[in-house]
């Protein structure tokens, strides 16, 4: 009998049948219609899967699904919901927001990772220098070389969340 | 398409079959049009280029939908398209829905590649739009009596100066009516100082959509019933397949298909398949070796091997006689390795074959001629078969996404269901088609006064398209190579700089040397990203720097002073100026601090009508031999720009992509295998290493120039600029890419006295 799991996915109760040991990027993008998190390596090399468990940015490939079982995890579809938003007619998160201004890509595939490790990055220090912000950032990918434009959305990021924080 | 989109969108029902006769076609749906859909497909061979309405359609709610057969990688041509649409159509860019790179319902325009997308699909979509313009105000004079002279349009509205307060929308004048309209030889466009989109920085329409993770990508698409593949590579280059165990099982397990030395698992689930993949352990052979088994040897033996064809180019004078009449001759080789795609999401490739039809979804950017080889592959009629486009990673020339979906075809041929593959990340490095190598030997003369008295630019490499441009054949794909029986259509592309210096003698040669045996394996060559450009460039700028230096001139005005072309020269002298240039020659006489040296390079280079100058600030650190690039000074023309806010975005990856090509690439092979399998054995530019200061100056903007492409021609000249400030911290020369801080602490070995 293939087991459940049982998690809180983007603010909703989630059960779902999985095969032991498949990594719970498979179980999001093919079970449960989240398709944020992108497959880039499968090695927890490029953080194109990246998502949130309890708030941490985790590498989706490289977590058996059973890890997300009692958890809470937000995916780049969660963001508007889980906040800061912005409080224009489109609410969307702050960091969206900020890689929208900036026309922060070139084809996108990475842009998950960028995103969510940012998201990860200003909850625990919205304070981030430009040093801190490449620091934490320095072990994603992006083959198109969006870096210039993600750097300028992260610093916007920044600026923008400690407003909406105020 | 997402009505929330703020510009313009994206047309992603499957059901899609096209704008025939200005009518949107829809496969399933409304049911009067299913009734008409027959069971076998026979879609169009082709779609004329010459009929506005295989170009455009007008919808009844008021919605434009162009379709083009260029395809969007990533650069944001995809908003310059409807920019243009919705300039010419006079509509809001909200209402203008995008089709791209199907071969059911766009032109074939060759597919994306050359940084085409804006040369041809723009001016393509520009005339259409333009020609309907025209017919429409036709169609509203007569509706609304007054001549075409007294009608204005504003969002897709006609009103008249004559009759105010009444107006007729585009919807309302071809309700009932096709839009049957041939394309005009010579059409009137809009006058640019009427655009209201066109040259202004508008926001890109897939941004939003990618930001929120509901732009829908290839590897999203899910088909019912689908099922999922991967492909089991031999352990080593050239080896043939012996055998896999008969009883072989795994949960999920369709099928191991296997013919010639190709091996897939089909399963039912994703993850199933990643399984069994890894458990399947096939026997192979064990093959001579096929490679060089370093660098050192490669490069020897592009040096010193047999081409098996040459070809020169813009021969000036005698560069024998000059060489020996100078006062001094200069000679340098240059190297550089070769170089993965390594695209963010290795390839993937979505295929339904049906008993005589296939349908295929695929991220690569030429899918008229993949179409091609996938008929031939099974055997169907170019009509049975059709190729649609989603997007995939972005893909820098041919990298391994046709290679994907003609896996896709051919399983899903063979096990009748719908299939899925996706490769690994070792597929996705180690097996994509290589760029190139390139050996060049440069040799230069100067005169007493130091004026170069004779220029020699001689490159040795493997043929760059040893791999078509595109994949017109089965045996232009891995696959076709692995099954065997498919030939490829190779094509020889000599290596050229594409530099304008005039020199009294002067002699570019070319030669290629064989590299057959290397088609099915991980070095295999193929375009990537400005195709031989940063290579060819590497050599020939990094040496006029040479002669510049041996001559005591200043770089910037020793090319000025040598090259031909007026924008040529006025691109160097923009960027220097931009970037404040000191006029001294190199190295630099107060580098800074012996453990951190600081210097300043200029490489330049022209592209299809484009030309490009970078000016490089360089830090070395002399301990660690780390090279640190801290600003990027741009001189960009490519004419009249479209959309000023994605060239910025462009040019700006151009700059980051090229610095990583140029600091850390270089795919790494034994004689039996490539051992660059992951982002740590071929390592990327990483967020630490991002210039502090990257300033762009665009040149020559302005409507009555042509728009001339943007997707590549700022690679060209990076690793000449590069290499060239490194010689000005450091004063010696590199003269091998990838700049690694191993070889740059190789130079600055003291050299061993003799
Ligand atoms: S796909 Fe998970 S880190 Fe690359
Ligand atoms: S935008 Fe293409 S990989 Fe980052």
């Amino acid at each position: 009998m293939t087991p459940t799991i049982t998690f809180e996915l983007n603010g909703k109760p989630t059960s779902v049948p999985i095969e032991s040991d498949t990594p719970l990027l498979y179980v999001l993008r093919n079970q449960l219609g989240i398709k944020g998190p992108r497959f880039g390596c499968g090695l927890g090399q490029c953080g194109a899967c990246t998502v949130l468990i309890n708030g941490v940015a985790a590498r989706s490939c490289s977590v058996p699904a059973e890890g997300a079982a009692a958890t809470q995890v937000t995916t780049l579809e969660g963001l508007a919901s889980r906040g800061p938003r912005t409080q224009a007619l489109e609410a969307r998160h702050v960091v969206q927001q900020a890689f929208i201004d900036e026309q922060a890509a070139q084809c996108g595939y990475c842009l998950n990772g960028w995103i969510m490790t940012a998201v990860a990055l200003l909850e625990a220090d919205p304070e981030a220098d430009d040093a801190r912000i490449r620091g934490a950032l320095s072990d994603l990918k992006c083959r198109c070389g969006a870096h210039v434009s993600i750097l300028r959305a992260v610093k916007r990021a920044a600026v923008l969340w400690r407003k909406v924080r105020k | 398409m997402s009505p929330s989109s703020p510009a313009g969108g994206f047309w992603t029902r499957r059901d899609f079959l096209g704008v025939a006769g200005g009518l949107v076609v829809l496969f399933s749906a409304p049911p009067s049009l299913r009734a008409q859909a027959p069971v076998t497909p026979d879609w169009k061979e082709s779609i004329p280029a010459d009929r506005v309405d295989s170009w455009l359609a007008l919808l009844d709610d008021g919605r434009v939908v162009a379709a083009v057969g260029k395809i969007e990688a990533g650069m944001g041509v995809s908003t310059a398209f409807v920019q243009i649409v919705a300039d010419e159509l006079r509509v809001d860019m909200e209402c203008v829905v995008l089709v791209m790179g199907d071969t059911a319902s766009t032109v074939d325009q060759r597919g994306t590649g050359s940084s085409n997308g804006i040369v041809e699909g723009g001016s393509a979509l520009r005339k259409a739009a333009a020609a309907a313009h025209h017919h429409l105000l036709g169609l509203a004079a007569e509706q609304l009596g007054v001549g075409v002279e007294a009608l204005a349009v504003n969002a897709g509205v006609v009103t008249t100066t004559l009759r105010p307060g009444v107006g007729v929308t585009y919807a309302q004048l071809v309700k009932g009516r096709k839009l049957e309209l041939a394309l005009p030889k010579g059409v009137e466009t809009k006058s640019p100082e009427h655009y209201r989109y066109v040259g202004k920085p508008v926001p890109r329409i897939d941004i939003p959509p990618k930001v929120h993770g509901s732009y829908e990508y290839l590897v999203d698409f899910v088909l019912p019933a689908m099922v999922h593949a991967r492909v089991v590579r031999p352990p080593q280059a050239g080896a043939t397949l012996l055998g896999v165990p008969p009883d072989f099982s795994s949960p999920g397990l369709i099928e191991v298909v296997t013919q010639g030395n190709f091996v897939a698992v089909v399963c039912e689930q994703e993850f199933q398949a990643v399984r069994a993949a890894r458990s399947l352990v096939p026997r192979w052979s064990t093959p001579a070796p096929r490679f060089p088994g370093s660098y050192g040897e490669l490069y020897t033996h592009l040096a010193a091997g047999n081409p098996g064809v040459s070809e020169s180019a813009d021969t000036v004078g005698s560069v024998d006689e000059g060489l020996q009449a100078s006062a001094r001759v200069l000679q340098a080789r240059y190297e550089f390795p070769f170089q993965s795609h390594a695209c963010m999401g290795p390839g993937c490739g979505v295929a339904e074959v049906k008993e005589d039809s296939a349908t295929v979804w695929m991220g690569g950017q030429k899918p008229y001629s993949l179409r091609r080889a996938v008929a031939k592959l099974l055997g169907l009629k170019p009509g049975r078969v059709r190729v649609v486009w989603m997007a995939g990673p972005g893909s820098y020339g041919m990298n391994d996404a046709d290679d994907a979906a003609m896996d896709a075809a051919f399983l899903s041929a063979r096990v009748r269901r719908p299939v899925r593959v996706q490769y690994s990340r070792e597929e996705g490095t180690a097996w994509d088609p290589k760029g190139p190598p390139l050996v060049v030997t440069m040799r230069g003369g100067l005169s007493t006064t130091g004026a170069v008295t004779a220029f020699d630019y001689e490159a040795r490499g493997f043929s760059g398209r040893l791999r078509a441009s595109s994949t017109e054949e089965p045996g232009d794909s891995l696959l076709g190579q692995m099954l065997g029986g498919w030939k490829a259509k190779s094509t020889d592309r000599f290596q050229f700089s594409t530099e304008t210096y005039r020199f009294p003698a002067k002699r570019l040669t070319s030669h290629l040397l064989p590299w057959d045996h290397a088609l099915p394996t991980g070095l295999r060559t193929a375009h990537l990203r400005d195709p031989d450009g940063m290579a060819t460039c590497f050599a020939s700028e990094c040496f006029v720097d040479e002669l510049a230096a041996a001559a005591g001139m200043d770089p910037v005005q020793f090319r000025i002073q040598y090259l031909s072309d007026q924008r040529d020269r006025d691109i160097v002298h923009a960027a220097a100026s931009r970037a404040g240039w000191e006029s001294r020659p190199s190295p630099n006489p107060a580098p800074g601090s012996a453990a951190t040296r600081r210097g300043r390079g200029i490489a330049y280079a022209p592209r299809n009508g484009t030309t490009v100058a970078i000016v490089t600030e360089v830090a070395v650190d002399t301990t660690t031999g780390r090279v640190r690039v801290e600003r990027f000074v741009v001189a960009h023309d490519c004419g009249f720009v479209i959309n000023p806010a994605s060239l910025q975005g462009t040019i700006e990856a151009n700059l980051i992509q090229g610095l990583s090509r140029a600091l850390h690439e270089a795919v790494a092979f034994t004689s039996t295998a490539v051992t660059s399998t992951d982002w740590l054995s071929y390592p990327i530019l990483d967020m630490t290493e991002v210039p502090q200061a990257i300033d762009i100056e665009i040149v020559n903007n302005r409507p009555d120039r042509p728009s001339t492409g943007a997707g590549e021609p700022a690679t060209r000249p990076i690793a000449a600029s590069i290499g060239n400030a490194i010689y000005d911290a450091l004063g010696v020369r590199v003269r091998r890419i990838p700049f690694t801080p191993e070889s740059i602490l190789n130079q600055l070995k003291p050299t061993p006295s003799a």
